[in-house]
Formats: C-alpha cells, sequence, structure tokens
C-alpha cells in the first residue's frame, strides 16, 4: 500500500467512503475493492461523478480463487477519457450467486460480462443478452475455472441440424445403387 | 424484450432457433411487414469474413433491420493454456493474438511482466521494441487497409499494400528469425540484437516502398467516386457511443477523440518522440481509412526519430542485468555452477514476479491492448488475461449494422480490422 495516494484514488474513496471495503495502489493500479450487490452503485458514481468521469469500461474479467471463500473476483478496469484515470473495481462473489451487471451504463459491458460468464459461469443480473459467447451454445462446464481439467475430452452433442449430415454424404458420395431421388419429379 | 441502454439504438430482441439472439430494430415511420422479411446468415467461412466470424442479420429488401454477431470459431483457450505454461512459455501464444502485429503483443506480454518485476530495461531494448512496434502498426495497417480497399472491389492497392507488407516482414524475418510468428521478446530484453544495416535497409523499405506506396494508394482512392459512395457515411459510431462501448484505436480516433495510449500513459520511451494523433471528424469508415492512412506516417515519422538514437546505442547490453528475470550468458552458464542453477531454474521454474495484480497496456494496431495478470508468487501466471481491441471493438458492430445495406457489411467489417486470433483467444 503506498504512501501517498493518487488524485482519483483519494476523490474515489472520499465519495464512496464506507463502500470501499479495502484499496491498494500496487505497481502503480489504482484498485477499490467494494461488495459485489455495490458493483453497479460504485461504477455509476465512478462515471457520473464529473472529477473522475471514469466513462469507458476498458476491461471486466474474473479470477477464480477456488480455495477461498467467496469464490470468485470479479475485475473491471475502468478508464476516464477527459481525466485519463485508470482505476480498478473489485468485488468477491459466491459461486452460485449473482453480481449486479453494468450494462446499464456502458455498451462493452455486453459482451465483455458475456465472456465471463462463458468462461466462470458467473451470472450478471440485468444483464439482457446473457449467453455463451467464444463457446458454443452445447458447451458444458466452465473453462476458465481451476477445476476443469483442459486435457480431458470434449463431451459430444447431438447435430445441430439433424439428417443434414446423411444428405451430404449422399450427395458427395453418391451411390447409384440405392441412392432416392432428392426431390420429387 | 425491449431494450432500455444508455446509448444504444434500442429496438428489441428476437430469439430464433439454435442459440441466435438478433437484435431488431423497427425503422420510424413506415409500417414493416416482418412477413416479408429475411434471415441472412454470413460466415463464419465467408470471403469477406476475413477471420472467422458469423453474423446472423435480417433484411427487409436490402437494409438490415436485425443482426446477432456470433465470434468464438477461433477460440483455443489462450488464457487456460497461459496459465498452465511459464511467463516465458507463454510469450509465443502472443504471437497469435494479432497476428498482423505479433510485435506489439509480445511486448505488451513482456512489459507486464517486467512491471511486475520492477526491473528497467536498458535503453537499446526500449528504443528497438519502439521501433519494432512502429514498424508492426504499419504492416498491421496495411493489412487492414489492402483487405479493406480489396473487399470493395479496388484490387491493385491490396497487391501494393502487401507487397510492401511483406518487404517489412521478410526484413524483420532477418531479425527476429521468423515472418509472423516471431517470438521476439524476452522477459528482461530481447532475443538478438539489431545492427546498423538492419536500419539502414528498414529506412530504405520506410522511403522507397511505403512513401511511394501510401502516395499510390491516397491518388487511386482518395476521390474515387465508387470508393467514396461506399466508405462516406457508412458505419458511422458517434463519439459517446463509442467510448460506451469500450472502442479504442483507430476506431475511437476516427470520431474524433484524440486518445493514443502513446500519448496519455506513455510507456517505453514515447515521451522522447514526437508525433501526431491523427483524428477522423464523422466516426465513418472513411474517416478510418485516413486515420490509418495517416497513423502509417506518424509511425514512420517515429521510426525516423528512434534510428539515431538506436545508433547512439551501439554495442550497449539489450537485456537487464538481474538473476531473477535474464538467463545468464552461455560461457557462464557452462563455467561455474551458479550460473548453471540459475539457468536451471529460470528454466524449469520460470521466472517468479512478486505476489499481486498488474495490467498494462500498450498501443495496439487496433487500440488499446492490454494484459491483466495475476501472480501467486509461483512461476506460472495464476490468471493471465488478454483485453483484446478486435473482441471489444467488434461488440459495437450492431451499431454500425442496423440500419445499414447488406452490401454495407463488408467494408464495415474491414474497417472494424476484427483480427480473429485476438478476437477469439
Amino acid at each position: 500500500m503506498s504512501d501517498s495516494l493518487s488524485t482519483a484514488l483519494a476523490a474515489v474513496l472520499q465519495g464512496l467512503g464506507d463502500k470501499v471495503l479495502s484499496y491498494h495502489s500496487q505497481f502503480g493500479d489504482d484498485t477499490i475493492v467494494v461488495a459485489s450487490a455495490d458493483r453497479l452503485d460504485a461504477a455509476r458514481y465512478l462515471f457520473e461523478t464529473p472529477e473522475l468521469n471514469f466513462d469507458l469500461l476498458m476491461d471486466s474479467t474474473a479470477v477464480d480463487w477456488d480455495q477461498e471463500e467467496p469464490r470468485f473476483e470479479v475485475v473491471d478496469h475502468f478508464f476516464s477519457t477527459s481525466h485519463h484515470y485508470r482505476l480498478r473495481l473489485k468485488c468477491r462473489v459466491e459461486e452460485d450467486s449473482s453480481v449486479p451487471s453494468l450494462c446499464a451504463l456502458y455498451g462493452s459491458a455486453n459482451w465483455m460480462e458475456r465472456e465471463t460468464y462463458d468462461m466462470y459461469g458467473i451470472e450478471f443480473e440485468g444483464h439482457h443478452d446473457l449467453r455463451r459467447i467464444l463457446l458454443y451454445p452445447e458447451f458444458r462446464g466452465w473453462p476458465l475455472r481451476k477445476d476443469y481439467d483442459k486435457l480431458q475430452a470434449w463431451p459430444l452433442f447431438e447435430a445441430r441440424y439433424p439428417g443434414i449430415r446423411e444428405q451430404e454424404d449422399k450427395i458427395i458420395h453418391p451411390n447409384p445403387g440405392d441412392q432416392e431421388p432428392m426431390h420429387e419429379p | 424484450m425491449s431494450l432500455d441502454l444508455p446509448y444504444s439504438q434500442g429496438g428489441e430482441f428476437v430469439d430464433l432457433p439454435h442459440d441466435i439472439r438478433l437484435r431488431r430494430i423497427y425503422p420510424e415511420g413506415e409500417d414493416y411487414d416482418l412477413s416479408a422479411r429475411t434471415v441472412l446468415n454470413v460466415g463464419p467461412s465467408h470471403p469477406a469474413m476475413h477471420g472467422t466470424i458469423r453474423m446472423v442479420v435480417e433484411l427487409d429488401g436490402e437494409t438490415i433491420v436485425g443482426c446477432d454477431v456470433i465470434p468464438g470459431y477461433l477460440h483455443r483457450g489462450f488464457e487456460k493454456e497461459c496459465e498452465a505454461h511459464t511467463y516465458h512459455q507463454a510469450i509465443p501464444y502472443t504471437d497469435r493474438l494479432n497476428y498482423c502485429s505479433p510485435l506489439i503483443n509480445n511486448f505488451a506480454w513482456v512489459e507486464t511482466v517486467e512491471k511486475m518485476f520492477g526491473v528497467e530495461v536498458p535503453r537499446r531494448t526500449q528504443l528497438i521494441r519502439m521501433y519494432l512496434s512502429e514498424v508492426s502498426r504499419i504492416t498491421d495497417h496495411l493489412t487492414c487497409i489492402g483487405a479493406a480497399l480489396m473487399e470493395v472491389g479496388a484490387l491493385t492497392p491490396f497487391l501494393w499494400m502487401i507487397e510492401v507488407r511483406d518487404w517489412y516482414w521478410e526484413h524483420i524475418c532477418r531479425v527476429t528469425g521468423a515472418r509472423l510468428t516471431q517470438t521476439y521478446a524476452r522477459i528482461g530484453g530481447l532475443a538478438r540484437d539489431v545492427t546498423d544495416e538492419w536500419l539502414d535497409r528498414c529506412e530504405q523499405i520506410n522511403s522507397e516502398h511505403l512513401v511511394k506506396t501510401l502516395r499510390d494508394v491516397h491518388v487511386l482512392v482518395d476521390h474515387n467516386r465508387i470508393f467514396i459512395d461506399r466508405m462516406r457515411g457508412v458505419g458511422v459510431v458517434s463519439q459517446k457511443d463509442a467510448i460506451s462501448y469500450g472502442v479504442t484505436g483507430p476506431m475511437l480516433r476516427s470520431t474524433g477523440v484524440g486518445l493514443d495510449c502513446r500519448k496519455y500513459a506513455p510507456y517505453e520511451l514515447y515521451e522522447e518522440v514526437s508525433f501526431d494523433v491523427p483524428i477522423g471528424k464523422y466516426g465513418d469508415n472513411y474517416d478510418r481509412y485516413f486515420v490509418r492512412m495517416r497513423e502509417m506516417e506518424e509511425s514512420m515519422k517515429i521510426c525516423r526519430q528512434l534510428d539515431p538514437l538506436i545508433r547512439a546505442t551501439n554495442g550497449e547490453e539489450i537485456k537487464v542485468d538481474d538473476s531473477r528475470v535474464s538467463l545468464p550468458p552461455k560461457s557462464e552458464v557452462y563455467s561455474n555452477i551458479e550460473a548453471l542453477m540459475n539457468h536451471f531454474k529460470l528454466i524449469m521454474e520460470g521466472q517468479r514476479p512478486p505476489q499481486g495484480e498488474c495490467y498494462h497496456a500498450v498501443e495496439g494496431g487496433n487500440g488499446e491492448l492490454g494484459f491483466y495478470i495475476v501472480s501467486d508468487g509461483t512461476g506460472r501466471p495464476y490468471k493471465a488475461r488478454c483485453r483484446p481491441p478486435s473482441f471489444v471493438n467488434m461488440g459495437s458492430a450492431h451499431l454500425q449494422l442496423l440500419g445499414a445495406q447488406v452490401a454495407d457489411i463488408v467494408p464495415i467489417f474491414g474497417q472494424i480490422n476484427m483480427i480473429g486470433g485476438e478476437c477469439d483467444r
């Protein structure tokens, strides 16, 4: 923990008061930790206070601390386009609970929270489009969790368009003997 | 479900089979017959979708009134793999993020780790990194603009630009040993040193090939009626939307926001060189084309300023003298036990940065490329996150697509310059 706080961090600590559970600025990155229920409120304060104006959500991800309780840590990086401040906002989430989404404030939260959901299975409350994004919808499991074995075989799933494969096989390898006409004459 | 979002264009979500969710708009003042709408699938394997991305668009005539952008076809678990490898072993994975400018990714990764160690790399290393970053930025923009022009019908500039890009890549190959997957950065230094002759030739490529090509492309397409019709006023994003959707890089600058990571948070030695940050005015495809063209000139300007600075540091060490980070010289390894042990530990266990978390960002070809690393004090990252500019920029594609024509998909996509390796990781 540094002795002298940066301008942004000092202002944030003063404004958010008791909501900040802890803070530090390691390697030059200002970080505050809030309760998961306060995520949206804290972000709204950061966004709407003119002297902070954190209007760009740079990055949103999560960390899986599987030996600790609560298990997940949702990490957001904010950037202020007018003051060029940076701030990291963290909150801890239980495995089966949800955390407020930032979609109401930032458009970029949409895809990044979808990715966090896709990789960690963290639910975002108020997210209007929480689907898998990088993986396919039939995928089971949360790959970036520490207990996900990356060497395991991928589960097979049923074809999305049943019957199409057989038709293709017929087209590619026609067998004149038993081939049926594709269309009614 | 109707959308109540800060800056989105409104509309609603419509679920289609197979997990497709269209974001649909109803243009005002006209009575649309929903049954007349066509759903068209574009990609993931489509000549214009260089890289692999899939779009499902709903059309009313030729107007796009609904869309769903589906990335992920090139997902290969970059972050999961990083967690299973040492910091050093992860460098080749970063090559494959943005494969149009792999060196920028390399340097961003090692600089994040160096930041955690708190080591200051030698001046010569920083200068060479900057020089190669700028050359990579040029190759990135050449690829983007060349491909984007080709897709709107101008094949000639594509051939010119790819030719110049190949001059650069072949020349980079002479110092890194590879054209594409260069793996040139090392934590605390570089793999090899550059020579004066190498710099001479690079300057020759700049002044002979690049300058001429940029001029020719400007002459050929800037005032071309077809080009202007396809680009001007197409894919417009407002400043407010761009910031809300986290857009960075040339796309953000085309809307008139002069934000460049090299200016607002200078890393390496960018404070020592002078360059301009070109910005656009309307935030459309034409402005994006111009911003990228101007950025290549600025990168060339930076290279020319760096050239004498690199020559002035000739003969200096290119890796930091810190046994926690750098491998000892081979002569030492074979002659004394401490160096041998040091080498063994660094290779087998990896560099072990102190516990903690670090975010470091650089200006990549498409925007702010950041790495967020959480270290638990061991030789492997506990968490390694790449903040991919392409992915975030692609998240704003629906703003440009909705209301556009079906033929606009290609130029819009070309100017977003999504790089599959970086978007899907």
